[in-house]
This record gives C-alpha cells, structure tokens and sequence, in this order.
C-alpha cells in the first residue's frame, strides 16, 4: 500500500483531530502551519512518484478493485493536490498573522484542515459515491467556516451558499444512483469500461444530470449567482481558502467525468460545455467590471476564469486539456493571492468598497508592484504563469478552428486587464477620498504569503517548462483511459 | 412495482422541488428532505427490486440466485446520514440567521456587502456581543 497515497488526507485529519484535542491557541496556530506545510511535502513526495512511476492506486483494506474503496493518483489528481498543499499554506501563514482572536476562539484550525481533509480526499478518490461523499466532507466545513462568528454578511451569504449546495447534492446523488441503475458499477475505471453499453441517449442524460451538478459546484454558467453573494462575506483567511479551492473541486469533477465517462456524444456534450464556457466568461467579466467592492469583483472574475478551464475541456485536444489543467493550477495560486491582498488592502484601509479607497501608490508603492504581479498574472500578461495558460488555450482553439471561443477568450483577457487597471486606478492611483489613519495593528505579517504567491506565479511565468511538461502529462492520461483503468483494475481492457 | 415506485419518485421530487423553489427558509428545509427521499427511494428503485433472499452466503455454500442487491442499501444508509447531517445543521443555521436576521424570507434578506457595506465583520460582531 502506497503511504503516499493516502498521506494527504491523514495529515489534515491528524492536524483537525489534534487541533480539536489541544484547544488551546497558540499549540493550535502551530499546528496549523506545520500540517499545511506536511500536507505541502507529502504533496510533492506524491507527485514525484506518480511522475516517476505512473498512476499510482490503493485499494483500501486489499478489496480487490471494483469492490472496494480505491484512491487513484495520476497526474491530474497529484498537480491539484501539490496546489491545495500551496494555497493552504498561504492561508495558514495568513492566518497566523491576521490574529482573528475570535474565529481561532471558535474552531478555525480544525474546521480549515477538516476542509483540506475533504477536498484532497475528492482529488484522490476514484469512486463515484466516495466522491460524494468527499464533497459532503468539504461542504460540512465549508458552511461552518462561511457562518464562523456569525455576523449579518456571513448568515446571508451562509444561507445561499447553504442552499445551493443541498440542491447540487441531491442532483449529483440522483445522478450517481441513476448510472449505479445504469451500469451496476461506482468504481469510476470500472464504470469507464461499462458505460459503452448503456444507450447512447440514456448516457447523455445522465451527462446533462453530472454537469448540472458539478457545474453548480464549480460556478459556471448559468448557475454562477451564488459565488459573488456569499464568498465576500467570510474574513479574508477564509473566502481566500474557499476562492482557492473549492470551485476547482467542481472543475476537477468535471474533467474527471467528461474525458473518463462521457466522451461517447462528444459533438454535443463537450460542444455544450464550451457554450457554457464562453457565456461563463463574458458574464463573468462583465459583472466584474460593473463591482464597486474588491470581494465582490474578484468574485466575478473567478467565475469568469472558470471559463477558460472548461475550454479547454470542451475542445478536448491534448493541448487544450494541457491548458485546462495549467490554468486550474496557475488560477488557484493567483486567485488565492488576490484574494488575500484584498484582505491587507482592507487592514491597510479599512474598507474594500473602492470608492472609499486611494492613495496607496503614494504611501506603499511596493504594495502597488506587488497588486500588479497576480493582477497581470490574472489577466494573462507575459512572463506570468497566466500568459501560458491563456497561451496554450488560445493555440489549442486555434489549431481545433474553434475561433470564436478564441475570440472571447481574447477578449475575456482584455477586459480583465481593464477591470484590474480599474482597481489599480481607484486603489493606488486616484487620491484617497479621506485622510488615512495609520494601519490598525501590525500587517507586516499580512505580507509575507501574498509575497510568495506572486513570486510563485512570477517564477512559473518565467520556467513554465516544468508545470506546463507535468500538465501534458496529464492531459495525455485523460485522453487514453485505458492507462488509468488499468492502474485501478490491474488488467488492461 | 417499479412502475409504482417511479411515480412515486416523480411526484416526491416534484413536491421537493417545488418546497426548494420557496422564499420561506422552512419550507426549504423541508422540500429539500423530501427531495431526499426521493434520491434515496430513486438508488433503492435503480438497484433490484423484487428478490427475498438476502445476500447472505455461507461459508463454502453458494449464492442463492437471485439475492437482493445490497450496495444500494449501503449507499441510501450513508446518504440518508449525510442528509440528517445537512438538515441538521439546516436548522440551527436558520435559527441563527432568524435571531441575527430577524427574518426567514430569502427575499426579504440583503445582497451581502452591496446594501451597507460592513465595516468588518469581526468588528460588527465584537460590537454585537457587548
């Protein structure tokens, strides 16, 4: 059994349950920086070996593979894993500086690693009902973190995203149990071998019923609404975590399912979701551009950059699931770090409303560099690592002739440069509309993870080799199954 | 039998939806069991329906044509958990978010952060609890 397989999800346990044992405060703040930064390790050991030795399984308890529990790492799983390693340990550093007596007071530290717990277990799991299962377990301690403290923002938003959630649930249980009734399999490479009998109309049903349901997880057109009503609503330490994570929990279950089970339709399916793609897009950006709150708009352009994610899912070449996956990882970092800028922005401020804000070029012209290093990143500026991943979409739309979607991913990566030049003119250029008190209490400490993100995105922007060769690797074990079924089934078929 | 447990489902999830699509917080709530019901009734109907041996094998014997289907059973049991869990938590979130909100109408609730922009939330709630 591959330790490394599984040491991902026992780290953050370990860390939830000792955090929960040891309720006293600093062995908590401790606590939670050396698990996110074990889980970061442990991350990078389990890549390395998939990388050196191919997709790595592990069937709990020695249950031969179709009836038992499997977790499957390929390279996909194994990226995605490597970046919540990353992000969670921004936000622990974020966490540790912010000092957010009450919420620390409250459970923090348990609730976020309990998060980490079920979102690497959704990465890794290779079961269908196990991965409802693995949302269920992020989406218990996301509602708790969302409502933490309990202020009038936080029950609002809580209770949309509380509601949303129910209802994606029970449609992607109605869809699991409608392919069970279908196939009489859950274990995903086991159901990949069987769907091939099932009506062709029948199957794309079902495909509708899953991109129903991920697709409210991960954001996406036409069921975005929920996102920018509740993620600004939480502190920084925690929307930056949600921001970072969550949607691409949904893009992953996507990637997962349509290039795993539902590539028999693909004219229409995958036609469909690059449809979905570009309205996610252009809705996105456009209600960003039209937000006089920093949350609120970065909000908007984290759906719209779900879009560029699903394009490449939707042209379905290798080079344009190498974008997908490139961009998924290259966005968790950059958005990450947007987020929590915005949180030292309102230390800084007071306020994120951006009218109120200004004059930040003239008292911290470093923080205005450092704002432009993921704002640029965001938008796709070269040398940052969101240049490649644009870069790579646009010339996998190009060589599949699909020039409209190109279109708006151009135009999409213009308009995010306006609507981050609009922040940088109302934030760091414009004079501030009130006198400027001195920043309450120390945000020196607020610095230092944003500092790594943007370095993170400036050096994968300048050595993308690595990252971009990891993602092709990943995109070539979706588009040949065969591979991942036969590490989870041990024969090939 | 599966024709009656189909129409069964159907008009569950109907009623489901239709509570889930109310303003009312309550109502929700319940829609939402009853949408789960339905998912539950709808794994129980997509297994096999009909057989009376369990799927009990003896040690050495053979399986006794045709057994009932236990993996849906075991799937409903964990769902059904996972969905006490969520009504659970369902109804202490609501009942906070009467007491802070002083409402149970989603219509009735602010656009978060839009209307009045909060100062900060930590303050707003240190500022509640004195």
């Amino acid at each position: 059994m591959s330790w490394l397989l599984v040491l991902p999800l026992l780290i953050p346990l370990t860390t939830g349950i000792l955090c929960l044992v040891l309720a006293s405060r600093p062995a908590q703040r401790v606590l939670g920086l050396v698990g996110a930064l074990s889980l970061l390790g442990s991350a990078l050991a389990l890549l390395i070996q998939v990388n050196a030795r191919g997709i790595q399984a592990v069937q709990v308890g020695n249950w031969p593979a179709p009836f038992g529990i499997t977790f499957v790492a390929d390279h996909l799983s194994a990226l995605m894993v490597l970046i919540t390693g990353v992000v969670a340990v921004a936000v622990a550093l974020y966490a540790l500086a912010t000092g957010d007596e009450l919420r620390e007071h409250l459970g923090y530290y348990p609730l976020s690693q309990l998060l980490l717990f079920g979102v690497n277990g959704a990465f890794l799991t290779g079961d269908l009902f196990n991965l409802y299962v693995w949302f269920e377990v992020l989406l218990l301690a996301s509602f708790v973190l969302m409502i933490l403290g309990g202020s009038k923002a936080q029950l609002t938003g809580g209770v949309k995203y509380f509601a949303v959630s129910l209802f994606s649930s029970i449609l992607f249980l109605v869809a699991v149990g409608l392919l069970y009734g279908a196939t009489g399999a859950l274990n995903m490479a086991d159901l990949a071998t069987r769907v091939g009998s099932v009506a062709p109309g029948l199957l794309t049903a079902l495909a509708m019923l899953f991109l129903g349901a991920f697709g409210l997880k991960a954001a996406v057109f036409p069921f975005f609404f929920w996102l920018p009503a509740s993620y600004p609503a939480p502190p920084v330490m925690i929307s930056a975590l949600f921001a970072g994570l969550l949607t691409k929990v949904g893009v992953y279950a996507l990637i997962r399912v349509f290039t795993l089970l539902f590539t028999q339709d693909v004219g229409f399916t995958h036609g469909l979701i690059l449809w979905i793609a570009g309205l996610t897009l252009l809705l996105g950006v456009l209600m960003a551009l039209a937000q006089g709150e920093l949350r609120r708009l970065l909000s908007f352009q984290l759906v719209s950059h779900i879009g560029y994610m699903l394009m490449g899912l939707g042209i379905l070449s290798p080079l344009a699931l190498t974008g997908s996956v490139f961009y998924a990882l290259n966005h968790m970092i950059v958005i990450a770090a947007l987020f929590l800028l915005a949180g030292l922005l309102h230390r800084l401020q007071g306020t994120t409303v951006l009218v109120r804000m200004g004059g930040l070029y003239r008292s911290h012209p470093w923080l205005a560099v450092l704002f432009l290093l993921p704002a640029f990143s965001l938008a796709g500026l070269p040398p940052f690592s969101g240049f490649w991943a644009k870069f790579t979409l646009v010339a996998a739309g190009l060589q599949a002739g699909q020039y409209a979607i190109v279109t708006v991913a151009l135009l999409v990566g213009l308009l995010t440069l306006l609507s981050m030049g609009l922040v940088f003119a109302e934030v760091f250029w414009k004079d501030a509309p009130q006198a400027l008190g001195q920043a309450p209490g120390g945000w020196g400490g607020l610095v230092v993870p944003v500092v790594l993100l943007a370095v993170l995105t400036l050096g994968i922007g300048l050595w993308a080799e690595p990252l971009l060769g990891l993602s092709q690797a990943a995109a070539r074990e979706l588009l040949e199954p065969g591979r991942y079924i036969e590490a989870v089934l041990g024969v090939s078929r | 039998m599966e024709i009656l447990l189909a129409f069964l489902v159907g008009g569950l999830s109907a009623v489901g939806v239709y509570l889930m699509l109310r303003p009312h917080l309550i109502q929700f709530l319940i829609g939402f069991l009853v949408l789960g019901n339905a998912a539950n009734l709808l794994i129980f109907t997509s297994g096999r329906l009909g057989s009376q041996f369990p799927p009990l094998v003896q040690p050495g014997g053979t399986v006794l044509t045709p057994i009932a289907n236990p993996l849906p059973q075991a799937l409903i049991l964990t769902a059904i958990v996972i969905g006490f869990a969520l009504a659970a938590f369902g109804i202490v979130l609501f009942f906070r978010a009467q007491q802070v909100l002083h409402t149970l109408n989603a219509e009735a609730m602010p656009e978060s952060l839009e209307a009045a922009p909060a100062p900060s939330p930590v303050d707003e709630v240190r500022e509640e609890r004195r």
